[in-house]
């Protein structure tokens, strides 16, 4: 009895998707909210606290929004045994709040049936209210109270109005000592869903009358927006936008941070004696942190984007114009955003995908991400291109090198949909999940909502990538520092490490593709992040200075490499996946480190492949 | 009953005279739905015919709810935008083979 009131009450709050489920916890809670994943799922799990007006502290549980408890997706698997109580590691709720949009009952009062059936007390919050009031729709939430045997409270969470009652309720029912009854939930057949929809209709007819004045500004911008021709232009531009802000706006923002991090590295290397210590401080953990730190802003525009897009409720009409396009290659219509993201970086990309909920589409989406060209790969190609691609104009405004760089994205877009392509057929056999999805009522986004959102992107990308990032950046420069070159050598020190030893041992492996030891050596620090190679290719080849002097290195390679050599290593930088902060997302987002397996195995394989096709084609062409 | 028929009825046309399938219908149409089956011969669903209903059922594809086709995709006019009843829900036109409905009466 006494550990009962000492300790926090647990409520979780269950609603159908577009509910404004999360804007109600938010409201409920506050700021004082944890996110984390379920253990060995990929599902967040948002829990926050909140002490009431009398003092009960209760632990609120925000569960994934879901159409029934019949769980689809591994989401929806997570709500269904949260409210039963069978998920590892959770106890059951003591109260369920059931969060419905006042506007759109039909669906949420088969789910409240459902809920029924499972015994727990529970609350149901009409959420939206207000947008119901304005429609002129009337809920006799007196007679709805008595027909479904709960309380209700009437809620309008983005102006946190009705929190209040919600929390008095939800005591109330904790104080009456109400207890779970038996629970006789199982999951219905189709015969028993039609049932409840008819039970559902009964209730809806009894206890709702129908809106006054019924939302008409959803249907009217649906025909400019979803109008085949209009919102596919709406939609390119929109893209065009957002890629321009991830890739420009953030360019400003990147340069700071890195200048930032130069700018501490030089000021630690003043301060500290010359040795390890220094090096490890400037080149180990400062630039590991700034690495890491100059995503950001990348991944907050472009998260900037996406939830102002999703809270208008933009993102379903986005996937409805391009499912089609996308379904081509196998791919949901909900991909192309992370897709597209990752033509600036592979990692915002590779954390938008998680507006995919189907797994498999998840998880394809995923994979294929990094063969979109990111940014980090243009330094590597702009050296190569302008080493060994004469300049030279082909046909009207066509240059040869820009022709390059074109081919470069293209091969890397088709690549993308060539690999998605196979996965369905190999991986998924072919299976093609049914696409059924709600077109949810537009809605102005709030600030607040907005602002919380991208805080918690910042929040999840800088504590838990930033935790496999980091180790791994100073593998790196562990490795390539270590051991240091003996007294008098001639070489670059990087020649002397175990980076240098690797290099030397492996480059047998890329004779097939025309590697020499120099480029097999650039390519370990390169792993760090794909640009970083340009550096190392300016260490290996002793040209002082390489940001200032591209030029300078791009002669020596061309000296040094055939051309079947630098056309291969594009090839190589195609495919390959040269970034370990790409790999360690990848584990982060799927929560395996068999997925970041799958990718590291299979884009080595296609970039070695690639490599070998083009390198031997080009010394058969005489170019090598 | 209708159940029933969902589960065992042959590929034969709907019982409703006049019914139409959903994956044929045209933005513009509206009617009411008149049976929801679980019989459709795509094989390469990552579900069986009985999910597929499962899923439809629970979005609200039931017998009895008005539905009016709002819009479709500009490629193979895939997929499709319908109002049902007072939400609106887009699906591909494979996944509403075994929708059937009755139009309205222009």
């Amino acid at each position: 009895m006494s550990e009962a009131v000492l300790q926090a009450a647990r409520v979780a709050l269950v609603g159908n998707p577009n509910t404004g489920k999360t804007a109600l916890f938010n409201a409920l809670t506050g700021g004082r909210q944890k996110v984390a994943n379920y253990a060995g799922v990929t599902v967040e799990r948002k829990e926050g606290q909140l002490t009431t007006a009398s003092g009960r502290a209760l632990s609120i549980l925000d569960l994934p929004g879901t159409y029934s408890l019949r769980a689809r997706s591994p989401d929806e698997v997570v709500t269904r045994d949260a409210v039963l109580g069978r998920l590892t590691g959770e106890i059951e709720p003591d109260v369920v709040i059931a969060v419905a949009d006042a506007t759109n009952l039909r669906l949420v009062l088969r789910l409240i049936l459902e809920l029924k059936a499972v015994g727990r007390p529970m609350v149901l919050a009409l959420n939206m209210f207000d947008i119901a009031q304005r429609q002129g729709l009337r809920i006799d939430i007196e007679g709805l109270q008595r027909e479904l045997g709960c309380p209700i409270v009437a809620t309008v969470a983005t102006r946190k109005r009705g929190i209040d009652d919600l929390t008095a309720q939800v005591e109330g029912l904790i104080a009456s000592g109400a207890l779970s009854t038996t629970n006789t939930w199982r999951e219905p057949s189709a015969m028993e869903i039609r049932d409840a929809h008819r039970n559902a209709q009964r209730i809806l007819r009894a206890y709702v009358r129908p809106p006054e004045r019924p939302d008409t500004l959803t249907g009217r911008i649906d025909s400019v927006l979803l109008h085949p021709v209009a919102g596919l232009t709406i939609l390119l531009s929109l893209l065009f936008l957002m890629f321009q802000a991830v890739f420009t706006w953030a360019a400003p923002l990147m340069d700071g941070i890195d200048a930032g991090f130069t700018w501490l590295s030089l000021l630690v290397s003043q301060g500290l004696p010359d040795g390890l210590i220094k090096d490890f401080i400037a080149d180990g953990v400062i630039a590991g942190v700034g690495s890491v730190l100059v995503f950001l802003p990348q991944i907050l525009i472009l998260f900037f984007f996406i939830i102002l897009l999703e809270d208008f409720g933009y993102m379903a009409r986005a996937a409805f114009l391009m499912d089609k396009i996308m379904g081509g290659a196998g791919l949901h219509g909900r991909a192309f955003i992370p897709l597209l993201s990752s033509f600036a970086c592979a990692i915002p990309g590779i954390m938008a995908a998680r507006v995919i909920d189907q797994k498999r589409d998840r998880i394809t989406t995923i994979l294929v991400a990094p063969l979109m060209t990111c940014s980090a790969r243009i330094p590597v190609y702009t050296l190569i291109i302008s080493a060994f691609i004469p300049d030279r104009v082909v046909g009207p405004g066509l240059n040869l090198q820009g022709l390059v760089m074109f081919g470069l994205y293209a091969t890397g877009i088709l690549g993308a949909l060539s690999v998605s392509f196979l996965i369905r057929k190999v991986f998924w056999r072919g299976a093609v999940e049914p696409f059924l999805m709600e077109l949810p009522t537009y809605k102005l986004p709030s600030t607040e909502s907005v602002a919380r959102n991208l805080w918690l992107r910042a929040q999840i990308f800088l504590s838990r990538a930033g935790r496999i990032i980091l180790p791994l950046m100073v593998l790196v420069w562990f490795l390539s520092t270590f051991p240091g070159p003996p007294a008098g050598a001639s070489g670059p020190a990087i020649d002397y490490s175990f980076a240098g030893l690797i290099g030397h041992a492996i480059q047998p492996l890329f004779a097939p593709i025309g590697f020499n030891w120099q480029m097999v050596v650039a390519l370990i620090p390169g792993f760090a992040a794909r640009e970083v190679a340009v550096a190392a290719l300016g260490t290996v080849y002793a040209v002082a200075n390489v940001d200032a002097n591209v030029g300078a290195l791009g002669a020596r390679l061309a000296e040094q490499w055939s051309l079947a050599t630098g056309l291969s290593f594009l090839a190589w930088y195609v495919f390959a996946p040269q970034c370990a902060a790409t790999l360690a997302v990848v584990k982060r987002e799927t929560n395996s480190w068999i997925w970041a397996g799958v990718m590291l195995v299979y884009m080595t394989t296609l970039a070695y492949l690639t490599s070998f096709v083009v390198y031997h084609a080009a010394v058969a062409m005489g170019a090598g | 009953m209708s159940d029933a028929l969902a589960t065992h009825a042959p590929m034969t046309p709907s019982p409703v005279v006049g019914a139409v399938r959903l994956s044929a219908a045209h933005p513009g149409d509206r009617g009411i739905i008149v049976d929801v089956r679980a019989e459709s011969q795509v094989g390469d669903h990552g579900v069986d015919n009985e999910e597929l209903l499962r899923r439809l059922l629970e979005f609200g594809f039931v017998e009895g709810a008005m539905i009016e086709v709002l819009h479709e995709g500009l490629f193979g006019h895939d997929p499709i935008a319908v109002r049902l009843d007072d939400m609106r829900v887009a699906l591909r036109r494979r996944d509403a083979e075994d929708v059937w409905i009755k139009m309205d009466a222009l």
